[in-house]
């Protein structure tokens, strides 16, 4: 127990250690975090689900907390609903075989950009005559604009930027802009209340009909949003706890083993030695991010199946030689000679007396290569070999990558991943540094 | 033995001109001994490469697709065949795929079949691809890899040629000047080698292209290619990103690596005592601290350079780098299972010719294969 406090003591010495560790206890807490508030079916219901889950995100959003930064006001997503406010609706009785139904929605709009969108969706319930609706935008300097007119099915959705007579209308500038901007203005939104009018009618004793509006923001959610609506922040939350998993696995999975073998290599010698020595000479030549891209592309993409891989294939790495000259004199040192002595059996020397012996050293190479498996995780998602369910760091940097995010200008859709991934490696990076120094005492005055 | 101790060509000596005969066969006979070990490694490691392939059957389904387009489009052409009513030309058609996997050796027990794969593999022997041509229009899997591969070859070199040759002029500065601030520098940022180099590459993209306009996205020549000198020009400028982000990702981790190599080499008695003798630190460094050791730095840019192909791959994909690694990742996208192969096999190939000129270097400065009183390299 002395030994370890006085290695702990050692550490705390280490500004760089203290740095990365508290980097690694930062990110175990945002991966806690993340499993206990998103279960893993929300977490892929969250990302891959349907219509209903984004309908309310704009695309190509930065995140919210942009807005903190000095001169940047830009707008973010207002949802309103005659569902959650049903004050907005006021009906009147039905006589003669019809009823007036009127939606008045008011809404702020303070930000200095337009929104990205807005969309007013419907539903309207009836039995066989459906409700007849006109929509009108009134200005804050009031202008009324007409949208447009038409009866509402069960569930219709009006995205304002596919009206080509409303954009005509408007002179030729997309509807949020259009609808926003000053008067004689096509790049100053106009501040103040906006109200969207829906005039309806309705036909049928018990037929009736909700809005929503939704002026998509340019700001939307912690992390922004990407090219299908989704928010980055589901996948940055919950990539945490993957990739922290997939990395500590992989790296335990080869400098166990890849230990254990040195270990009995050395210890049996003869034909054993050898052969592990000619395997890892073929192993070091293998290619092993082509085959691991064979096995995603043939078998399968799970992300457990690839980490098993790629642990197999770890297994007999260059780490076995520089093990094998550690244990080499290990097994002739006298305490060893001692078990030999009294009737220990192999088993016994090589992993209760020779194993320990070498864990010091092997603490710091398996933190340091901690990073370099997430950052693998990343460079297969990027290849496209990503999980096929899972949201991963990876697989978010792999779709900016492909939809061309850095061309386009959408930095915040790379940089965040990139930053959780640097921060991941500086933090292992950093503490593995710091323990290499000292327990490997050599290098200390270096 | 005893005249073969002696320093090798320090002093005229009548005895030089049958030691560098002697040192030349003994560094042959090494040399053709690592390559006949590197050839059964690469065989071995081509057959694993085939075993994965055709674990669920897919070489089998390239061939036999092969073959049914193959025998589709003669009957097609062959105006003998139109004539036939419709169950006629099936019966042919059968049979004709019949005879020709019969003859392609499909009929035989896999054990077999896989030998036979593997010799097909070794000789890049893999047929047609099923989406994917080469520029030049080709669509054998040969062709389309062979014409990636020199662009992937201009890259690797020149990148990792910078890499080594920088680091050690760095790691001997340094050495020099131990505990300054530039050496502390650089031990406090080697922890940023831990990101990979398409990392640093997505960065450099991003400053460079994107925000500063300054380089191209990625690519190797301008669109359309420019002529003459120029078209060199162009390739030089999209080679400079790439090149960084190699440069930059591992840059740091070498010159530490190496740095602390030659710390420890230079507190060795007879540097001290090299130095009490006023030999300039230029000398020193070449006789007393370079020479002995070279063997390991050689061994240690062999890993450096294995590791750098698996992220070459990845490299070329983040600057669209027409390259081999640019041709895997399409071939994933197209899910074109005779290139992924062939890719596989050619790194296989790239990897083992690394290792086996490096092993010639070895054997040209290594003493013990050199003067020769000791076996192969542990």
């Amino acid at each position: 127990m002395n030994y370890f406090r006085a290695r702990f003591n050692a550490i705390s010495q280490y500004p760089s250690a203290i740095f990365g560790t508290s980097i690694i206890l930062f990110l175990i807490i945002v991966a806690i975090y993340a499993l206990v508030t998103i279960p893993r079916s929300e977490a892929i219901r969250l990302w891959r689900g349907g219509d209903e889950i984004w309908a309310e995100s704009p695309r190509y959003a930065v995140p919210k907390w942009v807005n903190i930064l000095p001169g940047v006001n830009l707008p973010v997503t207002q949802v309103l609903s005659t569902v959650t406010t049903p004050e907005y609706k006021t009906v009147s009785d039905f006589t003669s075989g019809i009823a007036e139904s009127r939606v008045e929605i008011p809404f702020d709009f303070t930000a200095n950009a337009f929104p990205k969108e807005v969309s007013i969706f419907a539903q309207g319930v009836s039995d066989r005559s459906r409700p007849y609706v006109s929509i009108t935008w009134i200005t804050p300097d009031g202008r009324e604009i007409f949208l447009l007119d038409g009866t509402v099915g069960s569930n219709e959705s009006y995205r304002l930027r596919t009206n080509r007579t409303l954009i005509r209308r408007l002179g030729n500038v997309n509807p949020e802009v259009g609808l926003l901007a000053k008067p004689g203005s096509v790049d100053i939104p106009l501040k103040g209340t906006y109200t969207l009018v829906v005039d309806g009618l309705l036909f049928e004793e018990e037929s009736s009909f909700d809005v929503k509006l939704v002026v998509y923001g340019q700001a939307h959610g912690l992390a922004g949003t990407d090219h299908r609506r989704r928010d980055l922040s589901v996948a940055l939350l919950y990539g945490t706890p993957i990739a922290l998993a997939f990395g500590f696995l992989a790296a335990v999975g080869t400098t166990i083993t890849t230990m254990m073998i040195a270990a009995i290599g050395v210890w049996f010698g003869g034909w054993i030695d050898g052969l592990i020595q000619r395997v890892t000479e073929v192993n070091l030549i293998l290619p092993v991010l082509p085959l691991l891209i064979m096995v995603g592309t043939f078998y399968s993409r799970n992300i457990w199946v690839m980490l098993g891989i790629l642990i197999l294939l770890g297994i007999f790495s260059a780490g076995i030689k520089t093990y094998r000259a550690m244990f080499l004199p290990i097994k002739e040192s006298p305490y060893i000679e001692a078990a030999r002595g009294y009737g220990a059996s192999s088993y016994r020397i090589v992993f209760l007396y020779m194993i320990p012996r070498v864990i010091p050293v092997l603490v710091p190479s398996f933190v340091l290569l901690i990073p370099s498996y997430v950052f693998l995780e990343a460079t297969l998602a990027l290849l496209g070999l990503g999980d096929p369910v899972l949201p991963t760091w990876g697989k978010v940097l792999s779709d900016a990558y492909s939809d061309g995010a850095l061309f386009k200008g959408y930095y915040y859709w790379v940089l965040q991943p990139a930053g959780l991934l640097m921060l991941t490696g500086l933090g292992f990076a950093m503490l593995g540094f710091a323990l290499d120094r000292i327990f490997n005492p050599r290098l200390r005055g270096l | 033995m005893a005249n073969e101790l002696q320093p090798v060509h320090r002093t005229p000596n009548p005895l030089q001109s049958k030691q560098w005969s002697d040192t030349f066969r003994r560094i042959a006979k090494y040399s053709v001994q690592r390559l006949v070990v590197l050839f059964i490694t690469v065989v071995i490691g081509l057959y694993i490469t085939v075993l994965i392939a055709n674990q669920g059957g897919y070489v089998d389904q390239i061939r036999k697709a092969q073959i049914r387009e193959s025998v589709g489009q003669m009957m097609a052409v062959n105006p003998e065949v139109q004539r036939l009513t419709q169950s006629q030309i099936i019966d042919i058609q059968q049979r004709e795929i019949a005879l020709e996997e019969e003859r392609l050796g499909l009929h035989l027990p896999f054990a077999l079949r896989s030998v036979m794969y593997l010799q097909q593999a070794i000789t890049l022997n893999l047929g047609n691809a099923e989406y994917m041509t080469s520029d030049s229009g080709s669509r054998r899997v040969r062709n389309i890899i062979l014409e990636r591969l020199a662009p992937t070859l201009v890259l690797f070199l020149t990148a990792n040629l910078i890499l080594f040759g920088s680091a050690i002029l760095i790691a001997l500065f340094l050495s020099r000047r131990y505990g300054s601030f530039l050496d502390r520098a650089v031990v406090a940022l080697t922890p940023t080698s831990a990101a990979p180099s398409w990392f640093y590459g997505m960065f450099l993209i991003l400053l460079f292209s994107a925000l500063w306009r300054m380089m191209p996205f990625g690519g190797m020549v301008a669109a359309p290619p420019p002529s003459g000198i120029h078209y060199y020009f162009s390739v030089a400028k999209h080679l400079v990103l790439p090149i960084a982000a190699i440069f930059l990702g591992a840059i740091f981790q070498s010159v530490y690596s190496w740095r602390t190599f030659f710390l420890i080499y230079s507190s060795e008695d007879y540097v001290e005592m090299a130095k009490a003798k006023g030999m300039t630190s230029s000398m020193i460094e070449r006789r007393y601290v370079l020479k002995p050791t070279l063997p390991t730095i050689i061994t240690s840019f062999a890993l450096t350079l294995i590791y750098a192909w698996q992220g070459q791959i990845i490299l070329e994909t983040v600057f669209n780098w027409p390259g081999l690694g640019r041709l895997l990742y399409q071939a994933i996208g197209f899910n074109d299972i005779p290139i992924v192969v062939g890719s596989t096999v050619i790194f296989a190939y790239l990897l083992a010719i690394t290792v086996f000129l490096l092993d010639i270097i070895y054997a040209l400065v290594d003493p013990r294969v050199k003067v020769g009183n000791g076996g192969a390299r542990a």
